[in-house]
């Protein structure tokens, strides 16, 4: 991964509350997990969400995933911290303890 | 395509002792669900688990092979409790 990149990735997390690196946008996701984890973070009360459509971006794609040390998309951070993907993000959601990440 | 036994040893080649279902979801040979129960998930967060039991299948996943890999994780005795809920 480039510097660059590593560099926009930093900013990105840094300057929102609440980020998804997703296929698709929040009103049009282009696969169900995607859809899964925006509508996860809805329903814990997420009202800003910071998006950004990897398909738009073939070098987010696979940079997000070195980053993150994670295979797939989609993935989440909060307040800077890499929560996870759809199925941890539902099951935090579950536990009650995704609102309490959101509320901050 | 893939098979839900070969998903399952890869995995399982991976963590020494773990009990690993995988199941097709879709039977389509690409979309897979992994319940794995292993005592080495003792102490690690669930992003750790998840990593852990990604890291054997990450090159199917890298080619595309393997398009999706739901996943639950569970330490021995998270799954002992879990099993006692009904469900």
């Amino acid at each position: 991964m480039t510097e660059e990149l590593k560099k926009r990735i930093d900013e990105a997390i840094a300057s929102h509350r609440v980020v998804i690196f997703m296929k698709g946008t929040p009103h049009f996701p282009m696969c169900g997990f995607s859809r899964s984890a925006v509508e996860t973070l809805q329903a814990a009360g997420a009202t800003e969400v910071a998006a950004f459509n990897v398909l738009q971006d073939p070098e987010l794609r696979e940079g997000i995933k070195v980053y993150s040390n994670w295979p797939t998309i989609p993935q989440v951070y909060i307040d800077g911290k890499f929560i996870g993907g759809s199925d941890i993000l539902r099951e935090l959601h579950e536990r009650g303890e995704l609102a309490r990440l959101v509320r901050g | 395509m893939l098979a839900a036994n070969e998903i399952e040893k890869a995995i399982a080649d991976a963590l020494p002792g773990a009990d690993v279902e995988v199941v097709d979801t879709r039977g389509t040979g690409d979309h897979f669900r992994a319940r794995v129960v292993y005592e080495g998930f003792e102490g690690k967060t669930m992003v750790e688990q998840h990593q852990m039991v990604y890291a054997p299948v990450r090159s199917l996943l890298e080619s595309g092979e393997l398009h999706a890999l739901a996943l639950e994780t569970y330490t021995p005795e998270q799954w002992e409790a879990r099993k006692g809920v009904a469900k």
